[in-house]
């Protein structure tokens, strides 16, 4: 234990661990039947299936922020971009367009249209990230309105809502697709000497320079993957509910995409970065809200007591915190 | 030298860092009305002795006493409070506010709860009179000089009530006249009674105008001297010890170097505002050492050549090619690489690692999709490490958390794994321990053996005579000399820097 704690890779994944496993126990305690699994017509069923298959968006989210973060910037824009491709994906399927691989594509393409927006704002032209991308945050939502033409479009393709209610290896596909992201990502990054250019242009951009990484192109990739992503996202959403709704699909989810890397002890300053982390973040903010729907506590309370989970979650997080914790117990045990 | 007349008086004070003992007993005794100055080579511990002193850092052990009363500062305002003031050669004041507001920032007068705007202004402008400075107080203090902020910030120490004024190398950024009409301003502050330490590099300008001179080396107390009988000779044996035997003998030794094939060659390389044009050659295995005073030039010319700004005029030949850089990654390619002079802002990536720092500049030259596996990093890592014994128990740790003169041999580490044919080493050994700065020395010195070529830009003297084979002086942005052979001297390159 003491050779694990020592280790600082492997000690970062401590807190958010310890977090995750303390919210199930919580819900093990609650409802005992938490953690059954049922499998029945070759599917698994259980709140744990639930709790994955919910936290799909936002963990696809989380693993575009996690870059953008990584970089030392932040995209608000992903849960407007989740809107527009819904919107493009519905547009296209009303407007006729029967290839799935023609709907998808245009959903990704406008994610990554907003992506790079993003990327050259804040590469390019050196806008602070957090106004550039607040720019396409409000738009966004916007254009999503105009394509929908103000309405809520709902449509009938199997093979596209499968994105978000079908099955697959037994698991709902949404859980599929977070898992081939989350790898293919996680390949290009560490297989590739790309994650450890993008986590040394958070670190130290001007070192970064002298090493003659190129940062505007780094940035550029990162916000166009969290615009992938973010679309990808918003596919599932449209495929889940069967339409779309410019004014609400995504609302905030942003927030939790950032909130999910922040968990996952990634620093908004920039420099390293863990997608597994991130993921566990993501699964953390879902659970939490599972915990509370299931704890019977009224809905009214459930923000109040979100945000209190996350500011614990991240207290224990705090180096100085875990420190004076530490010092509190000392000197309780002599005191005591 | 007895207590009672000493206005702050550390007795036996030491200071740990991690890994470094960087104060060991050291005694600094100042008294009412001097300019002391407090001399040593990088390293040796004077930003350590007076963070101490300025409650920067808390000390490990001794005393401090300030007119006779033990005293101990918890923090830079704690010190300011009982009289200790501080000006940096990099002026802590806020540069968007005016001239006026800092000097009263933070005990601004008020009136009816708001702040006096009009006295503040009168009141400064009178204070500002004292210091032969007729500005408009008005103004940021951004739109003036370096010089000026220096004085403004001396104006503003001493008008808190200071009985001890700590310039910690203030004149490293003025030119001549500057520096003069600082030498005026702390003799007339010295009649006032006031104590001064004086840090600086510049031996001319220890002999102007201090008093006393108090010697650290290697973090212990060298000991104190009266400047009037302490010769210069004697002064740098004292700084630098018994090393001054070993340098000399390196002398002798780089004046046989015969001309070898040039590996660069500027021809009037250039860029309005940031350098006039300079001709400069650098033959394989030669080291050419640039000289000269902070923004002199030195770090302007290392940009250049290695493509962190474009040159505007002249050509570039490296290894017989004419080459137009547009990027450092160009010149990392071809097979340069730069050890930049401010290690913290352009140098190490702080929270990742020891081996991805080390293997950066050599996963770049083979380009991203080239990974190098982990195993191969390691092995460099561990080659590193062990070669230029970098101290540490684990190449997994962040840079961050090691000395200033292990981050530098990590930098180093990375230069050298990525196979340069030329080196650029801007300022090598600033702000290191004494031991690290010795084995960089050294490290230098194989390099050139084994026919790397090396350009290293540095203020100190006799490191430059220690390794060159060339040194090339600059001065306002021009090459004003190059020596070469016996030529380099201490003395001759400090004529060069001073010569109108």
């Amino acid at each position: 234990m003491n050779a694990f704690l020592s280790n600082p890779q492997l000690r970062r994944y401590l807190w958010p661990v310890a977090g995750l496993l303390l919210l199930l126990l919580i819900n093990l305690i609650i409802s005992p039947e938490f953690f059954n699994l049922t499998f029945k017509d070759g599917r698994f069923y259980g709140s744990l299936i639930d709790v994955l298959n919910r936290a799909a968006p936002i963990a696809l989210l989380a693993i575009g922020m996690t870059l953008v973060i990584a970089t030392g910037g932040v995209d608000l824009s992903v849960g407007s971009v989740m809107a527009i491709a819904g919107a493009v994906s519905a547009y296209l399927i009303v407007s006729g367009v029967d290839s799935l691989t023609v709907i998808i594509a245009g959903g990704l393409a406008a994610g990554l249209v907003g992506g790079m927006i993003n990327g050259l704002l804040v590469g390019y032209m050196n806008i602070q990230p957090i106004v550039a991308t607040l720019i396409l945050m409000v738009a966004g939502r916007g254009v999503a309105q105009l394509i929908n033409e103000g309405q809520i479009v709902t449509f009938q393709h199997e093979a596209f809502s499968f994105l978000g209610t079908g099955y697959f290896l037994g698991l709902p596909f949404p859980i599929i697709l977070v898992i081939i992201t989350f790898v293919l990502v996680q390949l290009l990054m560490r297989r590739t000497a790309l994650g450890l250019y993008v986590e040394a242009v958070g670190a130290n951009a001007s070192a970064s320079r002298y090493l003659g990484i190129n940062a505007r192109a780094i940035k550029l990739s990162v916000y166009c993957l969290a615009g992938l992503c973010a679309a990808l996202a918003g596919m599932i959403a449209a495929a889940d509910i069967k339409g779309s709704d410019a004014n609400n699909a995504g609302l905030w989810l942003e927030l939790d995409a950032i909130l999910a890397v922040v968990i996952g002890g990634a620093s908004l300053m920039g420099g390293r970065f863990s997608l597994v982390l991130s993921i566990i973040g993501a699964l953390i903010i879902q659970t939490l809200t599972v915990t509370i729907i299931m704890s019977g506590i009224p809905p009214k309370f459930n923000l109040l007591i979100k945000a209190s989970a996350i500011i614990l979650v991240l207290l224990m997080q705090s180096p100085r915190f875990q420190q004076q914790l530490s010092s509190l117990m000392l000197w309780r045990k002599r005191h005591g | 030298m007895s207590n009672a007349t000493a206005v702050l008086q550390l007795r036996g004070i030491h200071k740990k860092f991690p890994g470094v003992h960087a104060l060991k007993g050291v005694d600094f005794t100042l008294r009412p009305g001097e300019i002391h100055a407090l001399l040593g080579e990088n390293g040796a511990g004077k930003s350590t002795l007076i963070k101490v002193m300025t409650g920067v850092y808390t000390r490990d052990g001794g005393d401090i006493l300030l007119d006779g009363q033990p005293i101990f500062p918890a923090s830079t305002g704690d010190a300011q409070a009982l009289g200790i003031s501080t000006v940096y050669q990099e002026v802590n004041l806020l540069p968007n506010l005016t001239v006026a507001h800092n000097i009263y920032l933070g005990r601004e007068p008020k009136r009816w709860g708001l702040i006096d705007w009009k006295t503040i202004n009168q009141r400064s402008r009178e204070l500002l009179k004292n210091y032969d400075l007729d500005i408009d107080v008005t103004q940021p203090l951004s739109s003036y000089s370096i010089a000026v902020q220096q004085l403004i910030a001396i104006a503003r120490g001493v008008d808190m009530s200071a009985k001890v004024l700590i310039l910690d190398e203030p004149t490293a950024s003025l030119d001549a006249d500057e520096v003069q009409s600082l030498f005026r301003i702390m003799r007339s502050l010295k009649e006032r009674g006031i104590g001064i330490v004086f840090v600086t590099h510049f031996l001319d300008q220890v002999y102007a105008v201090c008093d006393r001179i108090t010697i650290l080396r290697n973090a212990e107390l060298v000991g104190e001297f009266e400047a009037a009988t302490l010769t210069r000779p004697e002064l740098v044996g004292h700084m630098l010890g018994k090393e001054l035997a070993a340098l000399e003998d390196r002398l002798h030794q780089t004046t046989s170097e015969s001309a070898a094939a040039p590996a660069l060659t500027l021809t009037q390389v250039g860029r309005p505002g940031t350098l006039e044009p300079v001709d400069l050659q650098v033959a394989q295995g030669e080291v050419v050492g640039l000289a000269g005073l902070l923004g002199s030039g030195r770090t302007e010319l290392c940009r250049l050549i290695f493509g962190v700004d474009k040159k505007q005029s002249g050509t570039m030949v490296f290894q017989g090619k004419t080459i137009h850089l547009s990027s450092t990654k160009e010149a990392i390619d071809l097979g340069m690489g730069l050890c930049p002079e401010d290690r913290k802002h352009d140098g190490i990536l702080g929270p990742l690692s020891i081996r991805e720092n080390i293997i950066l500049a050599q996963q770049i030259k083979q380009g991203w999709w080239r990974f190098i596996p982990r195993k191969q990093q390691n092995a460099i890592a561990e080659k590193y490490v062990k070669d230029i014994n970098i101290a540490t128990s684990d190449i997994e740790k962040p840079i961050e958390q090691l000395s200033g003169g292990n981050q530098q041999k990590v930098i180093l580490a990375r230069w050298l794994a990525s196979n340069p044919s030329l080196l650029l080493l801007d300022e090598p050994t600033r702000g290191i321990d004494i031991g690290a700065h010795a084995e960089i020395i050294k490290l230098i010195r194989q390099l050139c053996e084994q026919g790397l070529s090396l350009i290293v830009a540095s203020s100190e003297l006799e490191e430059l005579v220690a390794f060159s084979d060339k040194v090339v002086v600059l001065r306002d942005r021009r090459k004003v000399a190059e020596l070469t052979g016996s030529d380099i001297q201490p003395d001759t390159i400090m004529r060069a820097i001073a010569s109108a």
